[in-house]
C-alpha cells in the first residue's frame, strides 16, 4: 500500500499531470475535427439552440487542445500588478532576460498573472481531468451494470445493493470524506470522482441493459453458446449507444462542475496549475474591491456546461421522438 | 395492517438500515484507507515514541470495531466525541451550525417550491410552444452554473453595486427576530433557489407530462370533458405523489448545495465546519458532518418516498 502510494505521489505531482494532459490533449487533437465533419452533415436539420451549443462545445475543444499556441503569455508567468484591469498593457520577460510588451485583454489575477492566459490553459486542464474522469466512470459503470443485467442472479443482487448504497451518499458529501482521508494528487481525484459517478451510470446502464437481454436475439446468442462479454459488447452495447452517449454528455458536464467545485472549495487541482475552479478560489477576494477576475472563470464553466447540456437535450429530444410517444 | 402502513414501515426500515450501513462507511472507510493522522500531524518530528503517544491520546491503538462501536454509541446519544484540531466538542459546534444551515435551506425552500411547481405547471400548460422553450432553456442555464457563480454574481452586483441583500460575512443572530434573519440570509438563499429551482422545475414538469400523456387522460378527453376538470378529477389526483416526491428530492439536493453556498458567504453553518475540517483532516469533525449529512439527505429521500405512497389514491383502496 505504501509503495502503492509513493508511486501515485510521484505520477501526482505538476510535472507528471502535465505530460498526462499534454499526452491526452494530443490524443484527441483530431477530435475538433472530426466533430466539424459531423456537424457540417446535418446543419441544416440542427434547431439554431443546438448550433449555438454545438459551435461553443467545438470551441471550447479547440482552446483546450490549442492552450499552448493560443495563450498569449505562459500559465504562471508574472506580468503585470494584482488585478489590473481589462486591456491593460503587461509585460513579459522571457528567461534570456528579453521583456516582450503585450495587453492583458482580461486583466491579471491576484498574483499579476494574465487572466485570459490562465482561462485558456485553465480550459485544457479542466476538460482534460473532466474528460478522463467521466471516461472512467463511463466505462466502469458500463461494464458493471451490463455484466449486471447479463450475468444477472446474485452477481447482480450485490452490484446493484452496493451500488444503491453508494447512491444514497450525496456525491459532495462522499467526495469531501474520502479526500479527508487520502492524499491530495490528481489521480486519486480522477479516481474518486469515477467511483462516485459510475454509481450514476450504472443506474441507467442497468435500466437500459435489462430491458435489451431479454430480447429474443440476446436469447438466441445465449443458446449459441456465446459468454457473457460476447453477449455484453456485440449484443448489448449497439443497442443501447444512443441514450448511453447522451448519457455521457451529461456525466461531461456534471463532471466539470463537480471538479469545479471541489477545485473551489480547495480540495480539487491544487495551485500553481490553472483549473476554473481554482481560478475563482485565487480571485475571490477581489470580488469586495469590485474586481470582476473571479467572475470570467465561473462563466467559462456556465457556458462550457451549457453547450453541452443543450447538446443532449437536443440529442435526447431527437431520439424521444423517433422512438414516438403516445401520438 | 394496512398495506399502506406495511410498505411505510418497510421504507422507514430500509432507510435505518441505510443510515446504518453508510455509518460504518464512513468510519471503516476512513479507517482503512491510508495516511496516519499522527504522522502528518507531527510531520518532521514524527519520531516512532511520538507517534505511538499521540496515537495512544486520540485512542488509535485500540482496535477498529471496538473504536467503531464506540463511536456508534456516541452518535445514537448525539456525543460525536473531540475534534482532533482543538480538542472541543463536536456534538456543540454541531447544534449550532445545524441550526444555521437548517435555517438558510428552509428559507431557500420556502422560495424555490412554489416558484418551481408553478412554473413546471405552466411549461406543461405551454407545451412546446414559447413560454415552454424559454423556460426550458432558462433552467438549463441555470442547471449550467456553479453554486459559486451564481453566488458571486449576486455579491458582485446585487450586494455590492446596487445594495440589495448582504455579502460576506453573514452571521446569524440569534437574539434578531426571525424576520431580521431572513432578510440577512437573502442573498445566500437566493443563490440556492437559483441552482435547485432547476432541477426542481424540469422534474415537476416531466411528471405531470407523464400523467397527462397516460390512457386515462386521452380517455376523459375523448369522453369530451373540459380541461379543468380533467386537470382536477383525473390527473390532480396522480400528480400529487410525484410532485411530492420531486419537492422532498429536490430538498435533499438542497441541504447538500448548501455547503459551497456557506463557503461563499462564509455562513457559519454545518457546510463550512465541513469543509474547514476536511482540510486540516480532522477526522472526527468530517466523519460527524459526514452522517449528519447523510442522514438528513436520506432521511429526506425516505419522506419523499412515504409521502408518494400516502399520497397514491390507488393505494388507498386495498383491493
Amino acid at each position: 500500500m505504501t509503495e502503492t502510494l509513493a508511486f501515485l505521489d510521484a505520477v501526482g505531482d505538476g510535472t507528471a499531470m502535465r505530460v498526462l494532459i499534454r499526452l491526452f490533449s494530443a490524443a484527441v487533437d483530431i477530435v475538433p475535427f472530426a466533430a466539424l465533419l459531423l456537424v457540417l452533415r446535418g446543419w441544416a436539420r440542427l434547431p439554431w439552440s443546438a448550433r449555438v451549443a454545438m459551435l461553443g462545445c467545438i470551441l471550447f475543444g479547440f482552446v483546450a487542445v490549442y492552450a499552448d499556441a493560443i495563450a498569449p503569455f505562459g500559465e504562471r508567468e508574472i506580468v503585470g500588478d494584482v488585478w489590473q484591469g481589462p486591456g491593460t498593457d503587461c509585460l513579459s520577460t522571457a528567461d534570456d532576460g528579453t521583456e516582450r510588451a503585450g495587453t492583458c485583454h482580461l486583466g491579471t489575477d491576484n498574483l499579476g498573472r494574465d487572466m485570459l492566459s490562465r482561462l485558456i490553459f485553465g480550459a485544457q486542464t479542466t476538460i482534460a481531468v473532466a474528460l478522463i474522469a467521466s471516461l472512467l466512470s463511463f466505462s466502469a459503470g458500463m461494464l458493471l451494470s451490463f455484466t449486471a443485467a447479463v450475468v444477472g442472479g446474485w452477481t447482480d443482487q450485490i452490484l446493484s445493493r452496493i451500488n444503491d448504497m453508494l447512491l444514497a451518499i450525496p456525491t459532495l458529501i462522499f467526495a469531501l470524506v474520502v479526500l479527508a482521508a487520502l492524499p491530495q494528487n490528481i489521480v486519486i481525484l480522477v479516481l474518486v470522482m469515477a467511483v462516485i459517478d459510475q454509481t450514476r451510470v450504472y443506474r441507467l446502464g442497468r435500466a437500459v441493459a435489462v430491458d435489451v437481454v431479454v430480447q429474443d436475439y440476446v436469447e438466441a446468442a445465449r443458446l449459441r453458446g456465446e459468454g457473457w462479454l460476447w453477449i455484453i459488447f456485440r449484443e448489448v452495447l449497439p443497442n443501447v449507444w444512443t441514450p448511453l452517449i447522451a448519457e455521457f454528455g451529461l456525466r461531461f458536464a456534471f463532471a466539470v462542475l463537480f471538479l469545479s467545485t471541489l477545485s473551489f472549495l480547495g480540495l480539487g487541482i491544487q495551485p500553481p496549475e490553472a483549473d476554473w475552479g481554482g481560478m475563482v478560489k485565487d480571485n475571490k477576494d477581489g470580488i469586495i474591491f469590485l474586481v470582476p477576475a473571479a467572475l470570467y472563470p465561473g462563466a467559462a464553466i456556465a457556458l462550457l456546461a451549457v453547450s453541452v447540456n443543450m447538446v443532449v437535450d437536443w440529442m435526447l429530444n431527437r431520439t424521444a421522438s423517433l422512438k414516438g410517444g403516445r401520438g | 395492517m394496512s398495506p399502506v402502513l406495511a410498505l411505510i414501515l418497510k421504507r422507514i426500515g430500509i432507510g435505518v438500515v441505510l443510515i446504518l450501513a453508510i455509518s460504518a462507511l464512513l468510519f471503516l472507510g476512513v479507517e482503512a484507507l491510508p495516511g496516519d493522522f499522527a504522522q502528518n500531524f507531527l510531520g518532521q518530528a514524527a519520531t516512532p515514541e511520538a507517534v505511538a503517544n499521540i496515537r495512544r491520546e486520540l485512542g488509535l491503538d485500540q482496535p477498529v470495531m471496538l473504536r467503531y462501536l464506540d463511536w456508534l454509541g456516541g452518535v445514537v446519544i448525539g456525543d460525536f466525541g473531540e475534534s482532533w484540531a482543538n480538542g472541543s466538542s463536536v456534538s456543540e459546534q454541531l447544534g449550532k451550525r445545524l441550526a444555521n444551515t437548517l435555517f438558510l435551506a428552509a428559507v431557500a425552500a420556502v422560495f424555490a417550491v412554489p416558484i418551481s411547481v408553478g412554473l413546471g405547471v405552466l411549461a406543461v400548460f405551454y407545451r412546446n410552444r414559447l413560454p415552454d422553450r424559454i423556460i426550458n432553456i432558462l433552467s438549463l442555464a441555470a442547471i449550467s452554473m456553479p453554486e459559486f457563480f451564481v453566488g458571486y454574481l449576486f455579491i458582485f452586483f446585487f450586494a455590492l453595486q446596487f445594495g440589495i441583500g448582504d455579502g460576506p460575512p453573514i452571521i446569524p443572530d440569534p437574539r434578531a427576530s426571525v424576520w431580521e434573519n431572513v432578510q440577512l440570509v437573502f442573498l445566500p438563499a437566493m443563490t440556492l433557489v437559483v441552482v435547485v429551482i432547476a432541477h426542481m422545475m424540469r422534474m415537476t414538469r416531466a411528471a405531470i407530462l407523464n400523467i397527462m400523456e397516460s390512457a386515462y387522460v386521452e380517455t376523459a378527453e375523448l369522453k369530451g370533458l373540459s380541461m379543468l376538470r380533467i386537470i382536477w378529477k383525473h390527473a390532480a389526483p396522480n400528480a400529487v405523489a410525484p410532485i411530492i416526491n420531486v419537492v422532498a428530492l429536490n430538498l435533499a439536493y438542497l441541504v447538500v448545495g448548501v455547503v459551497v453556498v456557506e463557503v461563499i458567504f462564509a455562513y457559519p453553518g454545518m457546510g463550512q465546519y465541513f469543509v474547514d475540517a476536511v482540510t486540516v483532516r480532522d477526522i472526527p469533525v468530517v466523519q460527524a458532518c459526514g452522517i449528519v449529512f447523510a442522514a438528513v439527505y436520506i432521511i429526506l429521500n425516505m419522506l419523499a418516498d412515504v409521502g408518494a405512497i400516502l399520497a397514491n389514491p390507488r393505494l388507498r383502496h386495498p383491493k
